[in-house]
Order: structure tokens, then C-alpha cells, then sequence
């Protein structure tokens, strides 16, 4: 019998883990990684933060260096286009040309960014912020760049704005609903960075929305807001949240809703096909009913929880989930799922720039977020593993101790 | 360039010659050095870059920042006096001849 194989379709930080994961876990058969961009895997999160401020090199981003792929015996297809999946033959479809038998495929197709469906979206200076490609334009932009209007405040926004404000350029931050970020953390913490950028120097309009783009010879000159303001700009960026890119999945006949729908082992309705990472909806006990997670933690774990599958130790998927943003001199640290809660204790002090907020829904501590306070969030991480056993009344509580309570639980 | 050397587990020793401002735990992922694994990429959000550092030479090694600290608690491997996240030793001349253990694992 021929090695098996296993063709993962998305060489982002969930596909390099699955592939890295599968050959830690002893997989001995052939493992293809194929990419769309035509570069070795990278992290993402240093496109809006470091890389884009000029702090960090190339070099900082990419996962491993191109000899760990020869090492472990990886094969990269980078550059090319998973076209179509024929599950009955087993086999994968690709451009420019060529196909893969595969025995266990893994989808890791991430997602791309959501286009603003606007007049004028189509002028040069309109501009996303997904890929390299996308952060070195960006990058290279923003040395002439005078002023900016970030569409969109949610983390990909305001790390941009915070790096364009110190970058020099002058920001002006639309945002349609009331509450930057607000799919993802509690009105406290969205005020308190609402006023962060504000007093960096940022112009923030709430409950905007984009009428059109206006320019002059194809080039962006500014947006006409819906308020019927017209904001000045020789940028645009737009990050108004992304598409999980699930249509292969869907041609091939598997569910999809808001993603590629999978159960609590990561696998779609065929068993030897898996959805990981920014594409995958998956059930969770971090909220209520199911989830489609963009972060690296996620990535990351679902790669790993995969790879364990495949190579002969399945597990159901029960990670706790968390994210980070760095803002400014503002590091934003989230343990667990804040959306729905139904009570929020604040701890510490958002005027001395370090407090927590801790999200609890039915009496139940469910997430936390932390800003500069990566002590609360360590403990958070920590209680969110089992059950937290924490009241409002505790967290609220200043004198209470948060390791000691953390610690009393992983010796019961 | 200061030399750093890596001990595996099973006492397998490398070396890399490290230039002044990368941290030993980029100089580890670049150079493929197998232990660390780095999942956040240097932002202190995982602590799967840990190491241990030569006790003798703790003093040489760059303070520990509170954030370090409190990370520090997510070590898959036993936390010691001598554990370090390597993303925030970043290499200066003092650090010439610095010696780093690896866990045993990182996750």
C-alpha cells in the first residue's frame, strides 16, 4: 500500500501547524502544504504592528526558514490555486495545472478580506490590509502618505491607525455601529481605546457609514461619509471584516454557514476532510452554540488538534481561545469569548492605562480582557480551562487573589 | 556577532553565532534550531519559546519584565529560577557565550 497522504489547501499559520504538527505526531506518509501566495508560510499579525511600523524585517515573519520544509519532508506548493475537490476520487483540482491524490485533506483556507461595496472602491489609494503583498504597499505608502481614513474600526483598523498616526500621516477613523471593536469586547474597553486613539490624535466618527469614494484622475482624493461629510484622504484603507473563503468546500457539496461547518473533532461531514483556523465553524464551550475564530491561538490549535487526528489520536477540539491587539503603548489581551455576556466588572484602573474587564454571562465568568495587565490575563487563560468558580463579587474585589483562586482549582 | 548554544534535551549541543539585536529565540526559529516553537511569534501571548538559561550567567541576562513573568506561569515544562521566555533575551554583547537549555517539550 502506498504511504497515505495528506493535502493541506491554505499555507497560513493553521496549515503550516497542521503540517509541522503532522510529522511531530510521526506521520510517516506525504504531506503537501499548497499556498495561493507565492511565498513560504508567515505570520499575520505583524502586518498591522510591527512589520507595517517599519520595527520588524521580512526575515521576522516567516514561520520556519525554508530548510524546515526540506527537513521534515513538507512539500510547499506555493503560489497555487486548489480549484476544485473531487471527493469521490480523492483527488484535488489546481491552477495553473495538475492534480494531488490526498487520503485525509485538511482546509485551511482562511479568509480574504470584505470589499466595500461602494462607488469609487475601485480607485488607486483604496486599500485592504490581508496579505504581505497587501502590508507592503502599505508599508511603502504610508512614507508619503498625508492623511487617512481607516474604514472600519475593528483590530485590524486601529492598529493601523495607531502605526499611521505615528507614522505621521492624519487619521480619521469611521465606524458604522457605536462601539469600535464592539464584536469583540465589552462598551468599557471600547470607550477606553475609543479615547486612547482619540487622544493620540485621531478623528473617530461613530455610527458612519461610506456614501462613496471620491477621486481625481483614478486616484483617491477622500470618502463622502453617509452623514454627507466629505473626509480628505490620499489613503483608504478598508477592513470592514473578511469572508471565510469556503467556496471550495461548498462546490464540493460539504455544509457551510459563516464558514465551513465542522463538528467537535474539526471534521466536515466527509471524515477525512477537516476545516481548521479563520475558514472553520465549530462548535465550542466558550460560547453559545457555534463559532468562526480569525486569530492565531486558533490557528494554531486547531492545526495541532488536527494533526493528532490524522496521525491516530483523535481528540475533540477544547481549547481556550484568546486573541491580542497592540495599540499605541496598549496591549489588549482577551482570554476566552466576551460576546454575550451579561455582566462586566471592571478591575484596575483605566485611567492608570491597566485594568481587566470580566465578562460574566448567567452568573458564569465566560472571558476577560485585559489591557496592560497580562498578570489577570494569565490567570483568566487559566480559570477559563476549567471551571472558574469566580463571582462577580470576587473579581470585583481588589484584595481578592486572582492566582490564589486559580491555583486553589488546578489542585482540586 | 555574540555566540549563543542551544542544549537539546539529550544534550546535543548547537551553536549559533547570533547578530546584536535579534532575540534567541529568532535566531533559534531562523536557523532551525528544533525546541522552540514560538506559536505567538515573539509577542508574549504563549510562552512556547521557553528556555532555561545557565545559572551562572542569569546576571548577564536582560531584566525580567513583570509581562515575562506572568507568562511564565503557561510553561508547558517545569518553570525554574533560571526559565526564560528566549523572545525576550535579545542578544547584546554581554550575552557573548550564553548557554540556554531546551524543556523537554513546549507545548
Amino acid at each position: 500500500m502506498p504511504a497515505p497522504v495528506v493535502a493541506i489547501v491554505g499555507a497560513g499559520q493553521a496549515g503550516f501547524q497542521a503540517a509541522a504538527s503532522l510529522r511531530q505526531d510521526g506521520f510517516a506518509g506525504r504531506i503537501v502544504l499548497i499556498g495561493e501566495e507565492p511565498v513560504s508560510p508567515y505570520q499575520r499579525p505583524p502586518l498591522s504592528k510591527s512589520y507595517l511600523a517599519g520595527e520588524s524585517s521580512l526575515d521576522e515573519l516567516w514561520l520556519r526558514p525554508e530548510t524546515f520544509y526540506t527537513q521534515h519532508q513538507i512539500d510547499v506548493l506555493a503560489g497555487e490555486t486548489v480549484t476544485a475537490i473531487d471527493r469521490t476520487e480523492r483527488r484535488l483540482r489546481m491552477a495553473p495545472g495538475g492534480e494531488l491524490s490526498w487520503d485525509h485533506l485538511v482546509l485551511a483556507t482562511g479568509a480574504r478580506y470584505r470589499p466595500l461595496a461602494v462607488p469609487g472602491a475601485e480607485l488607486d489609494g483604496v486599500l485592504p490590509l490581508r496579505t504581505l503583498a497587501e502590508a507592503n504597499v502599505l508599508r511603502e505608502r504610508l512614507d508619503e502618505t498625508r492623511e487617512v481614513v481607516v474604514v472600519g474600526a475593528g483590530f485590524i483598523g486601529l492598529e493601523f491607525a495607531s502605526v499611521a498616526i505615528v507614522r505621521g500621516a492624519a487619521v480619521h477613523i469611521i465606524e458604522v455601529t457605536q462601539h469600535p471593536m464592539g464584536r469583540v469586547v465589552s462598551s468599557t474597553t471600547s470607550r477606553f481605546f475609543t479615547d486612547a486613539h482619540r487622544r493620540w490624535g485621531a478623528r473617530i466618527s461613530l455610527g458612519t457609514g461610506v456614501a462613496r469614494i471620491t477621486g481625481a484622475g483614478g486616484r483617491a482624493t477622500g470618502v463622502e461619509t453617509t452623514e454627507g461629510q466629505h473626509l480628505p484622504a490620499d489613503l483608504v484603507l478598508i477592513c470592514i471584516g473578511v469572508i471565510p473563503n469556503a467556496e471550495l468546500a461548498r462546490e464540493a457539496g460539504l455544509a457551510v454557514d459563516n464558514g465551513i461547518v465542522v463538528d467537535e473533532y474539526l471534521a466536515t461531514g466527509d471524515p477525512r476532510i477537516f476545516a481548521i483556523g479563520d475558514c472553520a465553524n465549530f462548535p465550542t464551550p466558550f460560547a453559545v452554540g457555534r463559532v468562526r475564530l480569525e486569530s492565531v491561538q486558533n490557528a494554531v490549535d486547531q492545526g495541532r488538534c488536527v494533526a493528532a487526528h490524522i496521525a491516530g489520536k483523535p481528540a475533540p477540539y477544547d481549547k481556550v481561545p484568546w486573541f491580542w491587539s497592540d495599540q499605541g503603548d496598549l496591549k489588549l489581551q482577551i482570554a476566552g469569548i466576551t460576546a454575550g455576556h451579561d455582566k462586566a466588572i471592571l478591575r484596575g484602573d483605566p485611567d492608570g492605562g491597566r485594568f481587566s474587564v470580566f465578562c460574566f454571562r448567567a452568573g458564569r465568568l465566560i472571558g476577560v480582557e485585559s489591557v496592560n495587565q497580562t498578570a489577570d490575563h494569565v490567570v483568566a487563560r487559566r480559570l477559563l480551562a476549567g471551571d472558574p468558580r469566580l463571582t462577580p463579587e470576587q473579581a470585583a474585589d481588589e484584595g481578592y487573589d486572582l492566582r490564589a483562586h486559580a491555583r486553589s482549582l488546578s489542585v482540586r | 556577532m555574540p555566540r549563543i548554544t542551544y542544549v537539546h534535551p539529550n544534550g546535543a549541543r548547537e551553536a549559533l553565532d547570533v547578530p546584536v539585536g535579534t532575540s534567541v529565540m529568532r535566531a533559534a526559529i531562523l536557523n532551525g534550531v528544533d525546541g522552540i516553537v514560538a506559536e505567538c511569534g515573539g509577542e508574549m501571548m504563549c510562552a512556547t519559546c521557553h528556555v532555561y538559561v545557565e545559572e551562572d550567567q542569569l546576571g548577564q541576562t536582560p531584566t525580567q519584565s513583570d509581562d515575562e513573568k506572568a507568562m511564565l506561569e503557561f510553561t508547558a515544562s517545569e518553570r525554574r529560577p533560571n526559565s526564560r521566555l528566549s523572545c525576550q533575551l535579545v542578544v547584546t554583547p554581554e550575552l557573548e557565550g550564553l548557554v540556554v537549555y531546551l524543556p523537554e517539550t513546549q507545548v
